[in-house]
């Protein structure tokens, strides 16, 4: 249908686009090795010693372990609330369904600095005081959705009938949860930790404002970019980031490419 | 997956955990408030009674003195909102909000029906998936790497030298905000776009030609109406996310760069002033309600 000339034309503007998402990124990565300590380009050499100085870091290995002990709790956090949440609502009708999905959605329909307020004014109300579980909530409310979509879309494409098929065969419900349903939704479960975790790990825009005084890795990064120090290193941990958050999401996309037990 | 398909030779279940079983299988309503109750307990008590308290805060005033909060009920937060510099903030986050939804939409349109109609089935999925990535990898080091490049020593500078032209100037203004904004909310776009290109049928397209529309007149009168509703979703993330975004302005921005969230953040970190952030965060809210009920209208939420 479209002539040739448009062909050529949405192919080159494609291309374009393609450049334009990965190109920064490229050049992201490429910093990282900068052997200067000066930000231009073409960056004159490669050298791998910002990594190892980054490491070495009394800072950055303290965030490093409090971005990855927040990211665990509030994927367990969110693994637990998501699971039930979705089992709960997969197949059920009631007044008020609708509703408590929202509320679910919520958290990533409004902006983050919404979310990230609201929580520090409830703790400052409270008197709670900043702490690891503080960052774990703020982290979670946006995780549960993750999980919720994940077991939920899963649950949707599974026929009902397996279930009554197994309480048919005299199974009781633990039974059919223990062979049956956990068996369906394992993949889906996991691939929804793991992207819940990705999440987590590198988010900033809530965590600044249920943080207090800590610092997880990408606050650590805001603070130094805005105080233009230790740039080198930045970029070193921003490469980091990147491949950490990368991995997890591209092993969900396996997991979520597994298509379920087909509707019967 | 296949279902687990080992024999399951239990124990012929056991009296009590049988008279579990049966009592629940009768009551599906227990079963789903069981669990439902506490993923819906936490979310109130935490996440709905958080934004209660944004809004009560908002209520409050702060010692300017001691800036203790005090408690005292007033609407005096509001009426600072229409104080200098505030009115000019809010404007400017809007024009930047409205600049980037429609860049997002100008570049995702042509992308989309790319992926549609012309590449192939493992091109389309190598690229969608290209384009979804993005969002994974750290916001902030996104943001970040455009500090890199539009720096007056950074790639951009360097190859526009090497074909011969001057030097940008765009580091730290708002037509770097507007061009980092659009890189980082593209993807949101990209999605909703493609789908609803999807679901034209390549029969409508033919009916059009087939009753003499050249390619151009099908593009607006049949393909663009039916991706209006893609386009309105993809424009909730793209607006709304500028709203309440502080992080770009502070590392691309420059000094005539405060947008809505720049406000927030600087009034809870540096000001100390909870109550005006508080207050100052419902104008976000505000305006995303007008928002989506427009959007509704064009039937963004069939297309989510």
């Amino acid at each position: 249908m479209e002539t040739r000339a448009t062909r050529i034309g949405l192919w080159a503007w494609a291309t374009l686009i393609f450049l334009f998402l990965w190109v920064p990124i490229g050049i992201m990565a490429l910093y990282a090795f900068n052997s200067s300590n000066i930000q231009s380009w073409p960056i004159p050499g490669f050298t791998t010693k910002w990594f190892s100085e980054a490491w070495h870091d009394e800072e950055v290995r303290d965030a490093l372990w409090l971005s990855f002990r927040a990211g665990l709790l509030a994927t367990v956090l969110a693994l637990v609330l998501g699971s039930f949440a979705a089992f709960g609502l997969a197949r059920t009708r009631f007044f008020g369904r609708d509703a408590v999905s929202f509320v679910f959605v919520l958290p990533i329909a409004l902006p983050g600095i919404i979310t990230g307020l609201a929580l520090n004014s409830f703790f400052v109300l409270w008197g709670v005081s900043f702490s690891l579980w503080t960052i774990v909530v703020g982290h979670a409310t946006f995780c549960v959705v993750v999980v919720y979509n994940n077991v939920l879309a899963r649950l949707r494409r599974t026929s009902g009938s397996f279930f009554e098929a197994s309480a048919d065969l005299g199974a009781t419900g633990f039974q059919t949860f223990r062979y049956v349903t956990f068996p369906v939704v394992r993949t889906a479960i996991v691939a929804g930790a793991l992207l819940a975790f990705a999440l987590s790990w590198d988010e900033i825009v809530v965590t600044y404002f249920t943080a207090g005084a800590q610092n997880t890795l990408p606050l650590l990064i805001f603070g130094f970019i805005r105080q233009g120090q230790n740039l080198p290193i930045v970029n070193a941990i921003a490469l980091v980031v990147i491949v950490v958050s990368v991995i997890p999401v591209a092993l969900a996309q396996r997991l979520t490419s597994d298509p379920g037990v087909g509707r019967g | 997956m296949a279902v687990d398909s080992t024999r399951v030779e239990g124990p012929a279940a056991a009296g009590p955990l049988r008279a579990v079983s049966r009592f629940t299988w009768r009551r599906p309503g227990l079963v789903t408030l069981g669990q439902v109750s506490a993923p819906v307990a936490a979310f109130l008590l935490v996440y709905v009674a958080a934004l209660v308290a944004l809004l009560i805060q908002s209520l409050w005033t702060t010692d300017s003195f001691t800036g203790k909060v005090i408690h005292s009920w007033n609407l005096d937060n509001f009426s600072a909102i229409a104080d200098d510099p505030y009115p000019t903030i809010i404007r400017r986050t809007i024009v930047i909000a409205a600049a980037v939804t429609v860049t997002c939409m100008l570049l995702a349109f042509p992308y989309a029906y790319f992926l549609v109609r012309i590449a192939s089935r493992r091109l389309r999925i190598a690229l969608l998936v290209a384009t979804v990535l993005p969002l994974w990898v750290s916001y902030l080091v996104r943001v970040y790497s455009w500090r890199l490049i539009l720096n007056p020593e950074g790639a951009l500078n360097w190859w526009l030298n090497k074909l011969g032209l001057p030097d940008q100037n765009i580091a730290y203004t708002n037509w770097a905000m507007w061009l980092v904004f659009t890189y980082i909310w593209f993807p949101f776009m990209v999605l909703p776009v493609y789908a609803s290109l999807e679901r034209v049928p390549y029969s409508y397209v033919e009916a059009s030609a087939d009753l003499g529309a050249k390619g151009w007149t099908t593009l607006r009168r049949v393909i663009l109406p039916l991706a209006v509703p893609g386009l309105a979703a993809g424009s909730i993330f793209t607006f709304s996310l500028t709203l309440g975004d502080y992080i770009a302005p502070s590392l691309v921005g420059g000094p005539g760069s405060s947008l809505i969230g720049t406000v927030v953040f600087e009034n809870l970190g540096l000001a100390n002033n909870l109550p005006f952030a508080a207050a100052f965060a419902t104008i976000p809210l505000a305006i995303m309600a007008v928002y989506l009920a427009l959007m509704k209208r064009l039937g963004a939420f069939e297309s989510l």
